[in-house]
């Protein structure tokens, strides 16, 4: 290893732990108990969830040490040092030339996941147990969604793209598994079908990312770092190192950002994201608001250079993913005003916030937009569970708000304050979380040169505090109506009912778990289980942004200083250490005027040695663009306020039923509850006009093509043997049985009076045999 | 005197008695035949034992003689037994051996 | 030489005529008769060829008993006394050419083996002695099995013809 001293820095080594090289324990240990819970699982005493919850703290313990041992390293590192990240490979498959290994890579953005990922894993888990309990596939679900944590934490630590890929893909069969889990009522597997396959369209976008960036980074990768091109870090360096045709990288990260499209529901695929409510509110807590959705960004911000690169982020005034993220933005937040079902307002809500991460990273905003997934984790995983906990005990697992729900902040007090502090979050109010995330994203947006976008991200943020402040006002406020009442109302439960616990529902019949919550109950507040896991989710809203608190200067910035890759040249001769060693890599830094110069890396090739990320800009903040968010979050809200009010508890005539009545204000609505009519669009038109013929032409093909060649083969074959037992067996064989018995029987026949019994023949014919016996033996000796 | 007459002569004698044998039914005769083939063999003998030189042919000459003599004895005797169970010699009605 | 050349001629010439009388006549007894002629112009031959004991032999033991024997056997199995017709069976017109064919091939073997050969002259006729020595010298174990056979035959000569 080279240590390349530049003229003003003085390079530490920089320090590694045992959390650090060990990492890889961190999706082992989910993985490990999810074949426990299959194996043993329903023999155990509380049905295999103590596995999964065990598991995942295990994992939580694990990735705080991880986050803390690489606080540690930053810290040590001098300053615009590139922090190397720790990696570990060994190989796993060899074969063609192409190596396939697995291995970690752990940096600040694996960290920043990680935990966020055990964390709320953790959760969720100690959630289910109340919240699923006496469910007929109790222990299947949570070995899913053991499976599933494992998966998408291998996928975070992956240190190339084959485990990533792997990852992803053990994502989304849980994710097909946890939706679909009560299965029975086709609703719910219609939708874990649609999610799987909407998801599956974008994959199609990651395999042909993978192997584009393969075949095109390989050589350089193999030639100058000595890792094949499939690495993570392999490919960051080449797409930095000007060495790609634009085209190819342009398309690789267009085809990639197809998959985060499917993945994290951005339009035009999000519509998979409202229908996989269907699943139990645990797996929406988890996977579709928190975790399984963000991987499409953690994908962005993981091959961040192709991106950047390919779609020339801070050069353009507009690229794809920014026009996407911005679409998603509004459009979802559209949506989400005309739903009566909470879990689906949260789900289009976080639709549009997963825009926003998006719309910062195509903006080149790539801290906001990784310290928004952290943030946003937190405050959503807490809207989820508190819809969960206010259909678990109040609204008889109804999720309809206009029918079940109101008034509930009188009965439901804790569910009701963490709801609260976790839609401020959203909302991005100071001082809570969101605030620091979603604002800076705006900010950034609009510092880095996308002007139109910075406006929609604004009008968003609008939008959000509106339907936010609707969705509150239905649920809380008012008069309870329907369930929420205490009326147990079994007529009231139409399709809307497929989201919810139909078992839980039967099983209160059934089942004596349900004894606490009888069904003709008056609404309560939950058990602890359930509200213990909101409180600590609502602080964390309330406190994680301060994280990176950019208003209070650099040194609140700590997640900058932790999590952002820095922009420097790294010179490096590397050798891999054998398999499972990990490599050390030290930087050097090429020429530092100032100690904040900026670096080449991401607008020019670096002379020597390579970049792993590109220069940033951050926007420095000013008071008076975050008060002038600030006040269009609460014209938002305040609005929404008097308009819920308005419509749906005063009745005002002149409000109300407007849409009834002004016909075009009707159809808009129309418009919005069809959902842009997309889904129609997708199912009768896409589907039908080419699934349809193409499964009938290939059912034609199967019938005439393939079985008629079996038939004919049948035929012809029956005909040749048919032929062959007439001609041949009937006629030659036999006859010639028959005949040559018939000639030996004419043989014998005919020889039959040399045995006559007399010797005067017998002394004839032995005589004259003798005679032309002599004759022949003379004549040949002549 | 050639050697070959003697042998001519007894080549003849050897195919009249061959002649007899296949052509003859009373089995008496057909005895007889059979002493003239054996005759005709003596006379070879002897023709050979003077043209050689030699008494071996004599010997066996005489033993021919002998065992033709034995031969016929005991020949005779089965034709006799014949005529006792058929009542006749004619060879041609011997015939359950026929196949 | 011319003599024993006459003798030899008519000799032959007697036998040859006898021997097809045996075969062709129609008498038993008379063929019998025929068959003594045979034998006894056998036994001349016997003398001309030096074999003066054989020949002694020939006589007395053939024609002697032998014929005999046939005599009592024509007359014991009531052969009929005369003419008989009914002697010949139906192969006898295979029996002439069979016959030729094999005279043609020992004639043709005869005449390319020894062709023009003569018989060497000597005076020495084979006295007894010289038989005997013969005998009883090295074909002596012929002589007990000849015994033997003889033995066998008076034997079973007499079973045979015993009326139990």
């Amino acid at each position: 290893m080279r240590i390349f001293a530049a003229e003003s820095e003085i390079l530490a080594p920089l320090a590694t732990g045992w959390f650090l090289e060990n990492a890889w324990l961190i999706p082992v240990v989910p993985a490990i108990a999810f074949a426990l819970i299959i194996l043993i699982g329903k023999r155990l005493p509380m049905k295999g969830s103590e596995l999964g919850v065990l598991s995942m703290a295990i994992s939580l313990v694990l990735s705080a040490g991880t986050a803390y041992q690489w606080v540690q390293r930053v810290n040590g590192a001098s300053e615009e040092q590139f922090v190397s990240p720790v990696v570990r490979s060994w190989s796993w498959w060899q074969s063609g030339g192409f190596d396939f290994g697995i291995g970690q890579h752990i940096d600040g953005l694996s960290v920043v996941v990680l935990f966020v990922v055990a964390f709320i894993s953790t959760l969720v888990q100690v959630y289910s147990l109340e919240y699923l309990r006496g469910d007929r596939r109790y222990t299947h679900f949570f070995a899913a969604l053991t499976l599933f944590s494992g998966g998408m934490l291998a996928m975070v630590l992956a240190d190339n793209m084959i485990l990533f890929l792997l990852g992803w893909e053990i994502m989304g069969l849980c994710s097909f598994m946890l939706i679909g889990h009560w299965w029975e009522e086709d609703a719910n597997s219609r939708a874990a079908l649609k999610a799987f396959f909407t998801v599956r369209t974008g994959d199609m976008g990651l395999l042909v990312g993978i192997s584009m960036l393969y075949f095109a980074a390989n050589d350089w990768t193999q030639a100058n770092l000595g890792l094949s091109g499939f690495s993570i870090r392999g490919i960051s360096a080449w797409a930095l190192s000007g060495e790609p045709n634009s085209s190819v990288i342009t398309i690789a990260a267009v085809a990639l950002f197809i998959a985060s499209i499917g993945k994290s529901g951005q339009f035009p695929l999000h519509t998979w994201l409202p229908d996989a409510m269907a699943g139990p509110t645990p797996v929406s807590s988890l996977l579709h608001s928190s975790t399984m959705v963000v991987a499409g960004v953690f994908l962005v911000a993981r091959l961040y250079p192709v991106f950047f690169v390919g779609l020339d982020i801070l050069g353009s005034g507009g690229n794809l993913i920014v026009i996407i993220g911005g679409i998603t933005i509004v459009i979802s937040a559209a949506l989400a005003f005309v739903q009566n079902d909470i879990k689906r307002v949260l789900a289009y809500s976080t639709v549009s916030q997963l825009g926003y991460m998006m719309l910062g990273l195509g903006a080149g905003a790539w801290l906001p937009a990784v310290f928004h997934i952290f943030t946003h984790a937190f405050f959503k995983a807490c809207l989820f569970l508190g819809a969960g906990s206010i259909s678990h005990s109040a609204s008889h697992h109804s999720f309809d708000m206009k029918k079940d729900m109101g008034g509930l902040r009188k009965v439901m007090p804790i569910t009701f304050a963490t709801w609260i502090v976790s839609t401020l979050a959203l909302c991005g109010v100071f001082p809570f979380s969101g605030f620091f995330s979603k604002d800076e994203i705006i900010d950034n947006v609009g510092y880095n040169g996308y002007n139109t976008f910075m406006v929609v991200g604004l009008i968003g943020a609008f939008m959000t505090a509106a339907y936010m402040t609707r969705a509150t006002y239905l649920t809380f406020f008012g008069e309870p109506r329907g369930a929420s009442a205490g009326h147990a109302a079994h007529d009231s439960h139409s399709a809307h009912d497929s989201n919810t616990a139909h078992d839980s529902h039967s099983a209160h019949d059934s089942h004596d778990t349900h004894s606490a919550h009888d069904p003709h109950a008056t609404p309560h507040e939950s058990g602890l289980l359930i509200t213990v896991p909101l409180m600590i989710l609502s602080v964390l809203a309330l406190s994680s942004g301060f994280l990176n608190a950019t208003p209070f200067g650099e040194s609140w910035e700590r997640m900058k200083l932790w999590v952002e890759p820095r922009a420097s040249v790294v010179f490096e001769e590397s050798k891999s250490g054998g398999p499972g060693e990990s490599l050390n890599l030290v930087a050097g830094v090429v020429s530092a005027e100032d100690s904040h110069s900026k670096s080449v890396c991401g607008s020019a090739t670096p002379e020597e040695g390579v970049c792993y990320a590109p220069q940033l800009n951050h926007a420095p903040f000013k008071w008076s663009k975050a008060i002038m968010s600030m006040l269009i979050v609460f014209a938002g809200g305040a609005i929404s306020w008097i308009l819920s009010m308005l419509v749906f508890t005063k009745r005002d005539p002149r409000v109300a039923g407007l849409t009834s009545r002004i016909r075009l204000l009707g159809l808009g609505h129309s418009f919005l509850v069809n959902k842009y009519y997309l889904d129609h669009f997708y199912e009768k038109v896409v589907v039908r006009s080419v699934a349809y013929p193409i499964s009938r032409a290939a059912y034609w093909f199967n019938q005439n093509i393939l079985d008629g060649v079996l038939h004919g083969a049948a035929r012809v074959t029956t005909k040749l043997s048919d032929w062959v037992y007439k001609n041949v067996d009937q006629r030659v064989v036999d006859n010639t049985v028959n005949n040559s018995a018939v000639l030996t029987k004419s043989v014998g026949t005919a020889a039959q009076p040399t045995q006559s019994g007399r010797v005067s023949q017998y002394g004839a014919l032995l005589f004259s045999a003798t005679a032309i016996a002599a004759l022949v033996l003379v004549i040949v000796n002549t | 005197m050639f050697v070959n007459q003697f042998l001519f002569l007894a080549a003849v004698l050897f195919c009249i008695g061959v002649y007899g044998v296949i052509a003859r039914k009373n089995a008496v005769l057909m005895l007889m035949s059979i002493e003239l083939i054996l005759n005709s063999v003596n006379i070879n003998l002897l023709a050979f034992a003077m043209r050689n030189g030699s008494t071996d042919g004599h010997t066996f000459a005489l033993y021919i003689i002998a065992v033709a003599a034995a031969e016929v004895g005991v020949g005779l005797g089965l034709v006799l037994l014949v005529y006792r169970n058929k009542k006749t010699i004619s060879v041609d009605e011997l015939s359950e051996m026929r196949g | 030489m011319i003599a024993q050349n006459i003798g030899f001629w008519i000799i032959a010439a007697t036998m040859v005529v006898a021997a097809l009388r045996v075969v062709t006549t129609n008498n038993v007894v008379h063929a019998a008769l025929w068959l003594v002629v045979v034998l006894a112009g056998a036994a001349g031959q016997y003398i001309l060829l030096a074999a003066e004991f054989v020949a002694v032999t020939q006589v007395l033991v053939y024609i002697g008993a032998v014929m005999v024997l046939f005599l009592f056997g024509t007359m014991l199995t009531r052969a009929r006394i005369g003419s008989d017709s009914d002697l010949n069976n139906s192969y006898k017109k295979l029996g002439i050419p069979v016959a030729t064919v094999m005279l043609a091939a020992m004639a043709l073997a005869l005449i390319r083996s020894f062709g023009d050969e003569k018989m060497p002259v000597s005076d020495n006729i084979v006295s007894t002695q010289q038989v005997s020595d013969q005998i009883f010298g090295p074909y002596l174990l012929p002589f007990w099995a000849l015994s033997f056979v003889l033995l066998a035959a008076v034997i079973g000569a007499i079973v045979l013809a015993r009326k139990d």
